[in-house]
C-alpha cells in the first residue's frame, strides 16, 4: 500500500527569514523547537543522581555546592547523625528545584556505610541491587497495559564516584566497583578533597587512575563507544583526557578580591572552588549540568535500561524452557521463536 | 571547554526564586506535598540550559510528522499539500474509475534552517468515487490501525530500536469536506465517526473559493452542529498553555477552515503570490479575508505540530495499544486484584498455546496413522490381486505351453512315423525295384521268347 520512500529534497525557499505569515516562502517547520521548548519547560525534568563513597570524602558537600543548596541528606534531616551505618543503606531524598523557569526534579541518592567496614566484600551489591530495581520498576510500568501518561522516571542517571586523594593508584575496591558498576549506570569518577594534591600531584594521579581503569577494562562516561559523530567525539575525548576530575567542594562563601566566593580558607590562602586554577569543580558542573545532562539521560534510558529489559525478558524465556519440554516438530518450534521474538 | 563566568546575580548572594508564573509555584508547593522538598537555590547553577540541550538533541534527530488527506477524488487534497509546505510534491492526479478506497503514502524530506522534517503524505485514493461506498473507510482505519500496530510490535520486541524508529503513526488528519454550502455528507459523517477515536482529525472546507461569504459561514455552522449532534470528536487546539491559549481558543471557533490550495503564483501589486485568478477577480491563498488557508498553516504547523505528535502517541497509540493487549487476553489484575505482571501472564498464555499446539499434534499423529494404515491395507489388496493376476497368467501360460508341447509331441510323433513309412516305403521300393528287375528281365525273356 506505500510506495517505496524516495528521500525528495525539495527546499523551501526559505530566506532565513523568521517573519510569520507574509514571508510566503516561509512554511514555519523550525517553529516546532519553539513547540518542543515550550512543552519541556512545562513538563519539567527529572534527574538522579547517586553519590558513593567512603565516608569523610564530601559528598554532601558536594552536592551541596553542585546545586548551590542544600540537598544533601545531611542538610535534609533534622538531626543528622554522624556515625558510621553498619550495613551499606540507600537513602534517596527529592528536591524540586526552579531555574529562570525550568522546574527540575532532583533526587540525590545517598550510599553512607559504603566502603566503610572493616570486610568490604561485596558491597556494592545493596548498589547494584537499588540501580536494578529502579529499572524493573520502570519496566513493570512500561509493560502494563494501563499506563501512566509520563512514566515516572526513578532509574540512576548518573553515580558519581569519590576517589580518596591518595596520590598513589586506584585501591581494589575501587576497580572492582567501578568494573562492576560501569555495566550498568553511568559512572563519573572524582578525586574528592583535591586541595590534599599539588598540581603535579594531581597529574601524576590522574594518569595512573586513567591507565588502570584502561588496563581493567571500565568505561566511565563518557563511554567511547557511546560517540555519535565525529563532532561528539571531538568533545567527549576533550572531556576523557580530564577525567577523572579533581574537586574541592564548599558551602561557605569567603570575600576574595571583593567578591564573594564559594571556597576554603586555609591559613595559606584561599581555595576559590569556581576558579579552574585551582580545582575541576567547574568542569564537573558544566560536564554535568550544563552540557551532557540530556545525553546522560538518553545513554540511561537508551542503553543501560534497554540492556536490562533485554536480559530480564531473556531471563524469564530461559526460565519457560527449563520446565519439561515435549519433543515438538518444526513447525511448531518456528512459532515459539516468533513469540518469543514478539515479547 | 568554557569556563563559565560566574553570575554577577549570584554575587551579591540573590537567591532565585520561582519567577513571575504562579502556575510553576502552585506546582512546586504541589510537588513538595508529594514528598519533595522545595529548595531555594543560592546561585546560578546552569539546568535552565536543559530545554535547550533537549532541543539540540531533537534537532540533530530530525523530526518526523505524518499527515493522513481524506477526501474525495478531484478536492484539491495534493495542491494544498504542495501549498502547505510550499514545494512541488511528486504525483498526478488520480482517474476516478478506482475499485475500491486505496492508500498511498510518499515521504518527503524537508530541511528549513536547520530543522530537518521527514514528512510523510499519505493520500486516500478512489475516496467517494464507488457507486456503493460502504466499505470506503475500512481502509482508511485498516491502515491507521496497521501504523499503530507496526509500532507496538518494535514496542513489545526484545531487542528493540525505538530511538531510530521511523514513526509512520499518523498524527493528523485532514477530512475534505465537499463545498457543497449545505451539510455534511453521509459518507463523510460515517468515516469521520470511525475515525475520531484513531487519529487527530481536523475537517477542513475545500475549493472554498466556491462558496459565498454569507453561504459559506452558515456552512461552518451547520457542519459544527452536524458534528456535535453525531458525537464525533475532532481535534481541539490545546489551550492549557497561556502562551498559545488565547490563539488556540480563537483559532478552535473558526472550524472547519476554508482553504483554497494553488501553486501558482500571480502579481498583485508589486508582488507574487499565490493565487487562482477567475475573469472576475483573483482568489489569494494568503489573504485572510480570502480564506483560512493561513490559519491552517500556522495551527497545524507553526503552533500545534507538537500537540499533534504527542496527542497521537499518549491518547490513540495508548488507547489501540489497550484494546489490542485486552484482546490478546492480557490483563492488568486478577479477580483478586493482585497485580498480574504481562509477564506472567504471556507465560500462562504461552502455556496454554503450547498445550493447545500439543493436542493438535497428536490428534494429527493420530489421524496419520490412521490413514497410514488404511493406505496400507489398499495396497495390500491391490498386492494381492496382483499376486493373483500373477498367478493367473502363469497358469494360462503353463497351459499353453503344455499345449503347445502335447501339439509338438504329435507333431514329432507324426514325423517319425512318416519317417518309418518312408524308409518302409523305400525299403519296399528297393525290393520291388530290385524284383522288379528281375520281373522285367523275366518278362522281357519271356517276350523273347
Amino acid at each position: 500500500m506505500s510506495e517505496s520512500a524516495k528521500p525528495h529534497h525539495p527546499i523551501p525557499q526559505a530566506k532565513g527569514e523568521k517573519s510569520h505569515g507574509n514571508d510566503f516562502s516561509y512554511v514555519g517547520i523550525d517553529a516546532i523547537l519553539e513547540q518542543m521548548r515550550r512543552k519541556a519547560m512545562k513538563q519539567g525534568f527529572e534527574l538522579n543522581i547517586m553519590v558513593v563513597g567512603q565516608s569523610g570524602l564530601g559528598k554532601s558537600t558536594l552536592m551541596n555546592t553542585l546545586f548551590k543548596s542544600k540537598v544533601s541528606r545531611k542538610s535534609a534531616q533534622p538531626n543528622p547523625e554522624e556515625r558510621i551505618p553498619k550495613t551499606i543503606e540507600i537513602k534517596s531524598i527529592s528536591h524540586d528545584i526552579e531555574e529562570k523557569g525550568v522546574r527540575m526534579k532532583l533526587t540525590v541518592i545517598d550510599t553512607p556505610g559504603f566502603g566503610d567496614q572493616i570486610n568490604n566484600e561485596n558491597c556494592w551489591q545493596p548498589i547494584m541491587k537499588f540501580i536494578n530495581d529502579q529499572y524493573e520498576t520502570y519496566l513493570q510500568e512500561e509493560i502494563n497495559i494501563n499506563r501512566k501518561k509520563r512514566i515516572p522516571d526513578s532509574r540512576v542517571h548518573c553515580c558519581i564516584y569519590f576517589i580518596p586523594a591518595t596520590g598513589h593508584c586506584l585501591r581494589p575496591l575501587d576497580v572492582e566497583f567501578m568494573r562492576r558498576l560501569s555495566k550498568v549506570v553511568n559512572i563519573v569518577p572524582v578525586i574528592a578533597k583535591a586541595d590534599t594534591l599539588t598540581l603535579e600531584e594531581r597529574d601524576f594521579f590522574k594518569q595512573t587512575i586513567r591507565e588502570e581503569l584502561r588496563a581493567n577494562g571500565i568505561d566511565v562516561y563518557p563511554q567511547k563507544e557511546f560517540d555519535e559523530d565525529a563532532e561528539d567525539r571531538i568533545i567527549n575525548d576533550k572531556i576523557r583526557e580530564m577525567i577523572p576530575f579533581a574537586v574541592v567542594g564548599s558551602d561557605q562563601e569567603y570575600q576574595v578580591n571583593g567578591k564573594k566566593i564559594l571556597g576554603r580558607k586555609t591559613k595559606w590562602g584561599t581555595i576559590e572552588v569556581e576558579n579552574i586554577a585551582h580545582c575541576e569543580f567547574a568542569y564537573l558542573r558544566d560536564l554535568l549540568i550544563r552540557t551532557h545532562m540530556q545525553n546522560i539521560k538518553d545513554i540511561t534510558g537508551s542503553i543501560h535500561y534497554e540492556t536490562y529489559r533485554v536480559r530480564r525478558l531473556n531471563e524469564s524465556n530461559e526460565q519457560q524452557q527449563q520446565q519439561p519440554r515435549i519433543v515438538q516438530a518444526n513447525g511448531v518450534a518456528a512459532q515459539h521463536e516468533a513469540l518469543t521474538h514478539e515479547m | 571547554m568554557k569556563l563559565p563566568l560566574l553570575d554577577t546575580e549570584s554575587s551579591r548572594g540573590f537567591i532565585l526564586r520561582r519567577t513571575a508564573t504562579t502556575m510553576a509555584s502552585t506546582e512546586i508547593a504541589r510537588q513538595a506535598g508529594e514528598g519533595a522538598r522545595a529548595v531555594p537555590l543560592a546561585g546560578h547553577v546552569g539546568f535552565d540550559s536543559m530545554p535547550d540541550q533537549l532541543v539540540n538533541k531533537s534537532v540533530n534527530h530530525g523530526f518526523c510528522f505524518n499527515i493522513l488527506c481524506v477526501g474525495e477524488t478531484g478536492l484539491g487534497k495534493s495542491t494544498l499539500m504542495d501549498t502547505l509546505f510550499n514545494t512541488k510534491f511528486e504525483g498526478e492526479p488520480t482517474q476516478h474509475n478506482q475499485p475500491g478506497v486505496t492508500l498511498k503514502s510518499n515521504t518527503y524530506e524537508l530541511q528549513e534552517s536547520n530543522v530537518r522534517l521527514k514528512l510523510t503524505v499519505v493520500n486516500t485514493v478512489g475516496f467517494g468515487d464507488q457507486i456503493n461506498k460502504e466499505d470506503s473507510y475500512k481502509s482508511i482505519v485498516e491502515f491507521i490501525d496497521a501504523q499503530f500496530e507496526a509500532y507496538l510490535q518494535e514496542e513489545l520486541k526484545i531487542k528493540r530500536t525505538l530511538h531510530s524508529y521511523h514513526d509512520t503513526r499518523i498524527h493528523a488528519c485532514l477530512y475534505f469536506i465537499a463545498p457543497t454550502g449545505h451539510s455534511l455528507k453521509s459518507l463523510d459523517l460515517v468515516t469521520m465517526k470511525k475515525l475520531d477515536s484513531k487519529v487527530n482529525i481536523i475537517p477542513i472546507i475545500a475549493k472554498s473559493d466556491a462558496i459565498s461569504k454569507s453561504e459559506l459561514a452558515k456552512f461552518k455552522i451547520k457542519i459544527t452542529s452536524e458534528l456535535v449532534s453525531n458525537g464525533v470528536q475532532i481535534y481541539q487546539f490545546p489551550t492549557d498553555d497561556e502562551s498559545v491559549a488565547e490563539i488556540n481558543s480563537t483559532m478552535n471557533s473558526h472550524l472547519p477552515f476554508a482553504v483554497v490550495g494553488s501553486t501558482e503564483e500571480v502579481k498583485i501589486g508589486n508582488k507574487m503570490v499565490k493565487a487562482r485568478q477567475y475573469p472576475w477577480g483573483t482568489v489569494q491563498v494568503e489573504n485572510e479575508n480570502h480564506c483560512d488557508f493561513v490559519k491552517l498553516r500556522e495551527m497545524l504547523i507553526r503552533v500545534n505540530m507538537e500537540d499533534l505528535r504527542e496527542q497521537t502517541h499518549t491518547r490513540h497509540y495508548e488507547l489501540y495499544r489497550r484494546c489490542k493487549l485486552e484482546e490478546m487476553g492480557f490483563k492488568d489484575t486478577d479477580p483478586d486484584s493482585k497485580p498480574f505482571s504481562l509477564q506472567e501472564t504471556y507465560e500462562a498464555k504461552r502455556n496454554e498455546f503450547m498445550g493447545e499446539l500439543q493436542k493438535k499434534e497428536e490428534e494429527m499423529r493420530q489421524m496419520f496413522v490412521q490413514r497410514v494404515k488404511e493406505k496400507e491395507a489398499e495396497l495390500k489388496e491391490a498386492e494381492k490381486e496382483l499376486h493373483e493376476k500373477f498367478d493367473r497368467l502363469k497358469k494360462l501360460h503353463q497351459d499353453e505351453k503344455k499345449k503347445l508341447e502335447d501339439k509338438r509331441k504329435s507333431l514329432d510323433d507324426e514325423l517319425n512315423m512318416f519317417k518309418q513309412k518312408k524308409t518302409a516305403a523305400e525299403l519296399l521300393q528297393n525290393q520291388a525295384q530290385q524284383a522288379g528287375g528281375s520281373t522285367t528281365l523275366k518278362r522281357d525273356k519271356e517276350r523273347k521268347n
